[in-house]
């Protein structure tokens, strides 16, 4: 007899689960705070700190960091023009997370789509639909993006949109090729001889398989896009000079790297700490959502074992 | 107290999990000696692998542990060795065959290549070992050794690789050698003939072989004696004939009992009328590969009709070409007046909710992320005009309690279950369609005996509730017979034999049927022994 009866969680709601199985992993409870703060800063920063960032401070150019007689916006040190470091950190949040999120966003739901339904059709669909994928691997994704925004205009939603063209082909072939091996599993046999249509085998019964890994790619391409597009800043044609993010931020510090690290350290260490929560969380993640693993997370939390 | 060959004394393993400490056997002894064959029979979970696994020193520690007991080859202690001093006794005194084959030949070197290697490693040189590698694939029985010497394991059929297996096993003349299922995953002809291969290489090098299984048959056929484990510890161990006939443990009793091919066959009634299904010249080929060569049959409505065959003969393709998981090349199936094959997909949509399946392993065939209710009610979320929702959660409790489960599981996930309970929850969500014919394609044969017989009779009890026909396909006979009204015997494609189950069973017409019959193994050893002395006089008088 399998006598685990007690992994169905109970009571509180889904909410009081999910908190439960949150604070049995304390990595992923303590991403989960830093993601928060992140996501606070980058919702209210710009409205809280917009002054304190934009002032310049001559006197302070290239101050280093910890010296608290320059008031605790100078705590993190100042940039070449002597604008404190921490409040432009704060406000730099809203642009890198909407760039990352939203082209990690667009690009996992347009590229999962197309991966579902090209693996999953056994016509012509499932034979072009890779191909697209190769033509847009076969272009240097930089290059496609300096091409694009060359033409358009830089703005965010423009390298939001070059950045998920890119990264497109990266979620639909490990979309399809997932599909490929779940669609003979019997479970989706059995699926079909009930009656079940396409549309509810996909999403039903492949995509809750798939999804895990799907989140765990977009987790690490967080980090990818950051990067790409503060190349993209460094290069000219990404955010603009006012506007700020934390890739810019890094760039823009490399050239002051021998006298004042600090400069590309804060920023670089923002973006470091953001991706390593995302991953940690996209780890408990795995865990939680699967019905056979969740019981490490119930364990955890009664110090058994 | 004399030496046996190999000794197993008060052995006690466990295994530490997240769930605490599993003990995974208990206080295990049992001996083995020269020119002896033990079989160890058990069901799955009895821990009737891992004194074994100790033996070979295959156990993972951590987390396993073995907590106390000695296992003695002639009287020396195996734990108390390093593990080079294993290393050199493995492979050489005492070596192992697997259930599956294929899973243990490495598909990238050559056959040759991987038999010479063992007799490489412990030390004899290049060329003699080349040379002993053709005897011993020679000595196996392979066709074409010396040309097989070059092939891959992917060249070979299932019983063939299992002779490669033996010849790496006995490669180094070991004194000991153990089977672990080796010829569970086979057809049952293959089986006797490994079988007896094995019997035969006994004889001639005098060592003792470890035999684990569940098949009460293959213990009738090779094992003299037998040690009987459940839940870890020995229940009962004895001479094989004298634990048949004369079992002392209740468990021993129940395993006895539950073994299939033993029951009154039932007699067939008429059944007048239209039949249910009806099926005719049906074919499906895979390129020049013709799976089915024009099959033709009916079904009576509550009618348990069972297809068997050994692997390749088109029984599964035949029971998905009906469901139209595989797209027919030609005949008709009519149900009900209309034909499956030509069905458009608005009426095949409306056939799914009367023809329902029961696949072979109910840890694939059920959705691991979903619950059992989920599951079950996935029915009624295809077919809405089944059941309103609001009746959804009673009538899957009803459903589970009709098949033998509690209502309250239905909020668990299928890893939760046993594979017999998973079997049940698979049979539950075929049922929730209301169908009227359900195909089972070796919907036993992944379980364990006991659990086989319990599902039978789950089925056979549902036929009459829900008048139901079956479609049962299976590969092995004795589970047909208590069960089936009617038997097809396929073979390479074709139906060879259809009859009443004791038409079939007693007076076989074919000589296929016969020799499958012949080939599948009695769990009494005295009927087995006696078949064996018929096969050998039969050879015999052929040579």
């Amino acid at each position: 007899m399998t006598d685990t009866a007690t992994t169905t969680p109970r009571g509180k709601g889904p909410f009081g689960t999910f908190l439960k199985l949150l604070w049995a992993d304390k990595f992923a409870f303590v991403a989960m705070l830093f993601l928060a703060v992140v996501i606070f800063c980058a919702l209210f920063g710009p409205w809280l700190m917009g002054d304190a960032a934009g002032g310049l401070n001559l006197r302070g150019r290239n101050a280093p960091p910890f010296q608290f007689d320059l008031g605790w916006a100078m705590m993190l040190g100042a940039d070449s023009l002597g604008r404190p470091l921490l409040p432009r950190v704060i406000i730099a949040a809203q642009n890198t997370m909407m760039v990352a999120a939203g082209a990690v966003l667009c690009s996992m739901i347009i590229g999962t789509c197309l991966g579902l339904v090209a693996g999953y059709s056994r016509g012509r669909l499932g034979q072009i639909i890779p191909r697209f994928a190769d033509v847009i691997m076969s272009f240097p994704s930089l290059l496609l993006a300096v091409i694009v925004l060359y033409m358009l205009e830089p703005s965010v939603t423009n390298i939001i949109i070059v950045l998920a063209i890119t990264r497109i082909p990266v979620y639909l072939r490990t979309a399809r090729a997932e599909v490929l091996e779940i669609r003979e599993r019997m479970f989706v046999q059995a699926a079909t001889v009930m009656g079940a249509s396409s549309t509810r085998i996909i999403f039903r019964h492949i995509l809750p398989v798939i999804l895990p890994t799907l989140i765990t790619i977009a987790t690490l391409d967080f980090a990818f896009v950051m990067l790409a597009e503060s190349s993209l800043s460094f290069l000219g044609i990404g955010i603009q000079a006012p506007e700020i993010t934390w890739g810019l931020m890094v760039s823009q510090g490399r050239a002051y790297l021998t006298n004042a690290w600090w400069l590309s350290f804060w920023p670089g260490l923002a973006i470091i700490l953001t991706t390593l929560s995302l991953n940690l969380i996209s780890n408990w993640l795995r865990i939680a959502l699967d019905p056979a693993q969740r019981w490490r997370l119930e364990m955890g939390g009664r110090k058994n074992g | 107290m004399a030496d046996h060959l190999l000794e197993v004394r008060n052995l006690s393993v466990e295994f530490h999990t997240a769930q605490g400490v599993v003990k995974a056997v208990e206080d295990v002894s049992w001996h083995l000696d020269r020119g002896e064959t033990l079989a160890i029979l058990g069901e799955s979970g009895s821990g009737k692998s891992v004194s074994a696994s100790a033996v070979m020193n295959l156990i993972d520690m951590p987390p396993g542990r073995i907590r106390q007991g000695k296992i003695l080859l002639d009287g020396k202690d195996l734990l108390k060795m390093t593990d080079e001093e294993r290393r050199r006794i493995n492979g050489k005194r005492i070596a192992m065959v697997f259930q599956d084959p294929l899973a243990h030949l490495n598909p990238v070197y050559t056959v040759g290549w991987q038999i010479a290697e063992i007799m490489r490693v412990h030390g004899t040189p290049q060329a003699d070992a080349h040379a002993r590698a053709l005897a011993l694939l020679k000595r196996v029985g392979l066709p074409e050794p010396e040309a097989a010497l070059n092939k891959y394991p992917h060249q070979f059929s299932g019983g063939q690789r299992q002779r490669l297996m033996i010849a790496m096993a006995v490669a180094m003349k070991p004194d000991i050698l153990i089977a672990d299922e080796p010829t569970t995953a086979l057809d049952v002809t293959v089986q006797a003939e490994v079988l007896s291969l094995m019997q035969e290489l006994q004889k001639e090098t005098g060592m003792g072989i470890l035999l684990i299984t569940h098949d009460l048959g293959v213990v009738a056929e090779i094992a003299d004696r037998v040690v009987v484990m459940n839940g870890g510890r020995v229940v009962e161990t004895g001479q094989a004939a004298e634990v048949y006939t004369n079992p002392q443990h209740p468990y021993t009793k129940k395993l006895i009992g539950a073994a299939p091919g033993k029951g009154e066959m039932p007699v067939e009634g008429d059944r007048d009328g239209e039949p249910l299904l009806k099926v005719q010249s049906l074919q499906k080929s895979y390129g020049a590969f013709h799976a089915l060569k024009g099959v033709t049959f009916t079904i009576m409505p509550g009618e348990t009709v069972a297809v068997v065959g050994e692997s390749g003969s088109g029984k599964s393709t035949l029971a998905r070409a009906l469901l139209r998981l595989e797209e027919p090349n030609g005949g008709k199936a009519i149900y009900r007046g209309r034909d499956l094959v030509t069905m458009a997909p608005k009426d095949l949509f409306k056939m799914r909710r009367d023809i329902q399946m029961v696949f072979q392993d109910p840890t694939q065939s059920l959705n691991p992320r979903m619950t059992v209710y989920q599951i079950i009610a996935e029915a009624w979320a295809i077919h809405p005009d089944i059941l309103p929702k609001s009746q959804w959660r009673g009538r899957v409790s009803e459903l589970l309690t009709k098949v033998g489960l509690h209502p309250e599981m239905a909020a668990r996930y299928p890893h939760q279950f046993s594979g017999g309970q998973r079997q049940r929850i698979a049979i539950a969500r075929a049922l929730a369609m209301e169908p009227s014919l359900i195909i089972c394609d070796e919907a036993v044969s992944a379980l364990d005996v006991s659990i086989q017989a319990q599902v039978i009779q789950l089925l056979d009890g549902l036929r009459k509730e829900f008048d139901l026909s079956y479609l049962f396909i299976a590969h092995d006979l004795p589970v047909v017979r208590d069960f089936a009204d009617r038997v097809i015997v396929m073979k390479a494609g074709r139906i060879v034999e259809e009859g009443p189950v004791r038409q079939v069973f007693d007076h076989p017409r074919e000589e296929y049927t016969r020799a499958l019959l012949a080939a599948s193994l009695d769990p009494d050893p005295n009927v087995q022994a006696a078949r064996r002395d018929a096969r050998r006089n039969m050879e015999t008088a052929v040579a």
